[in-house]
């Protein structure tokens, strides 16, 4: 589904990855982790097209197509969706227009009518159970006002609406309590699918009690240093990323 | 020339047209009003039309537009066509007594007043002055200053007619007036409105009023609205200006307030070639509130220009300005607000802002929020904001699927929302939302039923 072939990518002059290599298949949860700084959140906003980074090398592949070469808007068209660490507010722009907006400029591009008000409707509060939000929260505008789980619960929320092939979710876990926490895994869990993969981003295990990854993966330094399965991350929670960062240095 | 009409040259010579009319602009009228024009036509002679040197003016180049030569009515021309078969608005929800205005004129000429559920009085100010002269000279030319500006002072000696609204103590209206204005003519034409509203003590009314040009001459009018909102009364005006790009448009709002009285003043600038909008609040009895909220939006080589000034003239007394622009293309924008605060008015809460979205590089705004305050018990601020689609928001909806316009347009409306949602009749606010909508999205504005195309 993704292959992400030494991808190295720079942020004011700065190199911050450094020839990054990952297969991703349906169906597979990926966990990536690593220190503070290492590249995690640079890695998911090169794959969703944010133009503050700049790729200087490599190729990523997302279902047959060269993903550097498509805008933010048509990734997420074609199945990528990012989970942001930071949910921006936007005050004034209601969630029902924001989503109706997005899911019909998707069925436009993949040459499906608009939803009508109706069944648009029906579908977001069907979505808004299987994820447990609030329908207080989507009524009103887009994270205006909310809490840091609230937003967190709406990225999943917006996730759900969406249907991507490909989640990428950024430090989702942070912020949260643990209440908070098993809402927003029990979310992911229920998207996950043969057909799906996910690609969970992490400082901490924590979250890998509730998303049980296939893989993961030690980001350090702008490299995936180690892979390995989800034993690696528990090791990780016991000793720390220090052992790895002195197995680098030797 | 018909003889109810003047040619303004480009020599400007307004004051020639009041010697040459001075008959017709003082017969059937009160005495006062007879002194009052001869007053504001010397007025004028000493002031002019305020030029860029004016600090009040400095924005907005006035001087041009009133050096076009343009026909005057002075009183109704006979009209060869209806207006209802080109214009109907056709709000569907909206159930308001309509008022029609024509090129400044009363257009109702075989009901030049009419009394409305209450004893409202709705109708031509030409038929008020003559009917209820008592009201007329308590109210008339009391709030508007003929002495400090010129645009007033040539509206108070020239305007023979408008619209007339009086609302008797403690009716509570519960349908919209609504005022349209048109514009039109096969020549260009200058026209001068003058309003005068009076609210009773503890009545309640809503207006909406709605300008537009129906034909593509050069219009220049120059028009004058005081309203006067005795104690505990309630004052909602929408006004929604929409007007081609050669129409240059002076509006002068004056309102006195009394105690425990609340205005709300909302003006959506949806379109036209220059706009001055001008609105003079004083507020004159204790606990009186003024909110004023405009939005506008430019494009071409359009330009809006909003003046503000709040006088907190006694104590407790509540006032909140807030102006937001939305700029594309070379267009250009003011806004130039001023709330004076007087040494006895404690407890002063005053609040005025004005956020501006310049769409590229060449479009422009010019702001200046002012506050002078001279009394120490007060609450107030004030402040301006210039500034870029959010790009963080841009990312966060492209990242879901939604195109660059797309995103544009929804960041867009979001900001022109936080002004369309402070309107309170429902049917009005659900129209503007839709025509802002469409205005931002580059598509004509006009309403579904008028056939005329004023953009």
């Amino acid at each position: 589904m993704l292959s992400i072939h030494n991808l190295r990518a720079k942020v004011e002059g700065k190199e911050i990855l450094k020839g990054i290599n990952l297969e991703v298949k349906a169906g597979e949860v990926h966990a990536i982790m690593g220190p503070n700084g290492s590249g995690k959140s640079t890695l998911a906003g090169v794959l969703a097209g944010r133009d503050f980074f700049e790729v200087t090398e490599g190729e990523v592949m997302f279902e047959g197509k060269n993903l550097l070469d498509l805008s933010p808007e048509d990734r997420a068209r074609e199945g990528i969706f990012l989970g942001f660490q930071y949910p921006v507010e936007i005050p004034g722009v209601s969630m029902v227009n924001f989503m109706k907006t997005a899911i019909n400029e998707i069925r436009k591009y993949r040459g499906k009518d608009p939803l009508s008000a109706s069944d648009f409707l029906k579908y977001m509060r069907l979505k808004a159970e299987v994820v447990e939000i609030d329908t207080k929260l989507t009524s009103r505008s887009v994270n205006e006002g909310f809490s840091g789980g609230e937003k967190k619960k709406n990225e999943i929320f917006q996730m759900a609406m969406l249907e991507p092939r490909l989640a990428i979710l950024d430090e989702t876990d942070s912020g949260l309590d643990i209440d908070a926490l098993r809402v927003v895994a029990g979310g992911v869990n229920k998207l996950r699918s043969k057909d799906t993969a996910t690609i969970v981003i992490t400082h901490y295990q924590r979250l890998l009690d509730y998303i049980v990854p296939d893989y993961v993966h030690v980001l350090y330094d702008g490299r995936i240093v180690r892979t390995s399965g989800k034993e690696l991350a528990l090791e990780l929670e016991e000793k720390g990323y220090d052992w790895i960062k002195q197995e680098m240095m030797q | 020339m018909e003889p109810n009409t003047a040619l303004l040259g480009p020599d400007n010579d307004y004051l020639r047209l009041f010697d040459a009319n001075r008959g017709k602009l003082t017969q059937s009228i009160p005495s006062f009003l007879v002194d009052l024009r001869k007053e504001a036509v010397e007025s004028f002679r000493m002031l002019g039309i305020p030029g860029k040197k004016n600090e009040n003016y400095r924005y907005i180049d006035l001087q041009t537009s009133f050096n076009n030569t343009f026909r005057k009515e002075l009183q109704p021309k006979n009209i060869t066509f209806n207006v209802e078969d080109i214009f109907r608005c056709d709000i569907p929800e909206l159930d308001a007594d309509v008022i029609l205005v024509l090129n400044g004129i009363y257009y109702d000429t075989h009901r030049p007043m009419r009394e409305l559920e209450g004893g409202i009085l709705a109708g031509s100010l030409a038929e008020a002055f003559r009917l209820f002269p008592g009201i007329v000279e308590k109210h008339f030319g009391k709030y508007a200053d003929h002495r400090k500006d010129g645009l007033v002072a040539l509206n108070t000696a020239l305007a023979t007619d408008g619209f007339f609204l009086y609302v008797p103590d403690g009716i509570q209206m519960k349908k919209p007036i609504q005022v349209i204005n048109l514009l039109m003519s096969d020549e260009p034409t200058f026209s001068q409105q003058r309003n005068l509203l009076v609210i009773g003590k503890g009545a309640s009314v809503s207006l909406v009023v709605c300008d537009h040009t129906l034909s593509p001459e050069k219009f220049l009018s120059n028009n004058l609205t005081e309203v006067f909102a005795a104690r505990d009364s309630r004052f909602e005006i929408t006004r929604l200006q929409n007007e081609h790009n050669a129409s240059t448009q002076v509006l002068s709002q004056f309102y006195m307030q009394e105690a425990n009285s609340l205005v709300n003043n909302n003006t959506i600038t949806l379109h036209g070639g220059m706009v001055r909008n001008n609105l003079y609040v004083q507020l004159n009895g204790e606990g009186a509130e003024n909110n004023a909220y405009g939005l506008f939006i430019t494009d071409q080589g359009q330009h809006v220009d909003n003046y503000t000034f709040v006088d907190h003239a006694v104590a407790h007394c509540n006032s909140n300005q807030l102006f937001k622009g939305v700029l594309d293309d070379y267009s250009s924008g003011a806004f130039n607000g001023r709330i004076l605060v007087r040494k006895d008015s404690q407890k002063t809460v005053a609040y005025q802002k004005n956020n501006n979205l310049l769409l590229t590089s060449d479009a422009r705004i010019n702001t200046k929020p002012q506050l002078e305050i001279y009394a120490d018990d007060v609450k107030c601020s004030h402040g301006a904001a210039v500034g870029q689609l959010d790009k963080q928001a841009m990312f966060y909806l492209q990242s879901r699927g939604i195109g660059r316009d797309e995103a544009r347009l929804l960041l867009m409306n979001a900001f022109a929302n936080e002004i369309i949602a402070k309107i309170q009749v429902e049917p009005i606010r659900e129209r503007i939302a839709e025509l802002v909508g469409k205005r931002l999205r580059g598509e004509l504005s006009r309403c579904h039923n008028c056939t005329m195309h004023c953009c």
